[in-house]
């Protein structure tokens, strides 16, 4: 018993030698979680491939489609999220609770008006019968000519481009997902720090989640460009 | 430091759309990619401080990353040269 006074109570499980040694397993833990992660984005990824290489013109014009300020405006606040994730990942590191309580706060919130954007971005689709479906329309290409010299115009076929808002549904939606699960986990995280749970010993669940921030920002790295940019030409 | 990459990404960004305005076949989604897998990198090695982790836990990205590429590699090879499916 006299040996854990020094320590904060649980910092240390009892199946573990030494801090480094939990601190190891734990970050070891979640990167593996984070390649199955990867792996079945993955999929979704290379479903994103063949069908661009199939139907290239229609993922032009269903990109055209999107627009590219929300999305770079997104990119930017999960960006910005990330750092401040980063820095409540470093305040919980050198035990200054009063900062990772408002880092944390901060990173919940810039994710809440990510999910309030692609909030917009959706409705907007669903109005526009965007959203693939019995409901699904494409106005004819003829009579919506040339999308600033869209060279995709003219030759493309609705069903097609009905593929693309279906990779684009699921892959955001699936990217959505994970961002309430990542809030919802932020705000356990602030309940936690508020009432003192982390030291500069114990920061572990902390550290973890900003594992899977980072990586929620990472698959927006990727599908921004391939949704948004990309098809803006030939 | 994380400032540094946080304005090195946000640059990046600013960059990557600005390029997509023009037109350079083939090449638009080459370099937006090329830019996706930095700023991505960036975020790895800093970010989540794989650059400062253990030799064991960079081996177990590297390969799962790796094994993205095969998945993608192999299905592309079939794929792209079956023109007939």
């Amino acid at each position: 018993m006299a040996e854990n006074h020094a320590m904060t109570p649980h910092a240390l499980a009892h199946h573990f030698d030494s801090l480094d040694q939990q601190r190891e397993a734990g970050t070891l833990g979640m990167w593996v979680f984070l390649i199955t992660e990867i792996m079945f984005f993955g999929g979704l990824f290379l479903t994103y491939i063949l069908y661009r290489s199939k139907f290239p013109h229609e993922f032009v014009a269903g990109s055209h489609a999107l627009d590219i300020r929300l999305g770079a405006f997104n990119t930017a606040v999960l960006i910005g999220s990330s750092l401040t994730m980063a820095l409540a990942v470093y305040y919980s590191q050198v035990g200054s609770r009063r900062l990772l309580v408002t880092y944390l706060t901060l990173t919940m919130l810039l994710g809440l008006v990510f999910l309030g954007v692609k909030g917009i971005e959706y409705t907007e689709k669903f109005e526009h019968h965007h959203f693939p479906g019995a409901d699904f329309q494409w106005e004819d290409p003829a009579q919506a000519p040339a999308l600033d010299g869209n060279p995709g115009a003219g030759k493309v076929d609705g069903r097609h481009v009905e593929m693309f808002y279906w990779i684009y549904f699921a892959m955001t939606g699936l990217h959505a997902l994970h961002m309430i699960i990542g809030a919802g986990l932020i705000a356990v995280l602030i309940v936690l720090a508020v009432r003192g749970r982390f030291t500069a010993e114990y920061h572990m669940p902390v550290e973890i989640t900003g594992l899977y921030w980072h990586f929620v920002d990472i698959v927006w790295i990727f599908l921004f460009p391939l949704l948004y940019l990309i098809g803006r030409h030939e | 430091m994380y400032f540094a990459i946080f304005f090195a990404l946000i640059a990046l960004t600013a960059v990557t759309v600005t390029i997509s305005f023009f037109d350079l076949g083939r090449l638009n989604a080459v370099v937006a990619l090329t830019i996706a897998v930095f700023k991505a990198t960036l975020v790895i090695l800093y970010f989540m401080h794989l650059r400062y982790s253990s030799r064991l836990t960079q081996v177990v990205v590297a390969a799962g990353v790796g094994w993205l590429f095969i998945m993608i590699a192999l299905t592309l090879s079939d794929y792209l040269t079956r023109s007939w499916l």
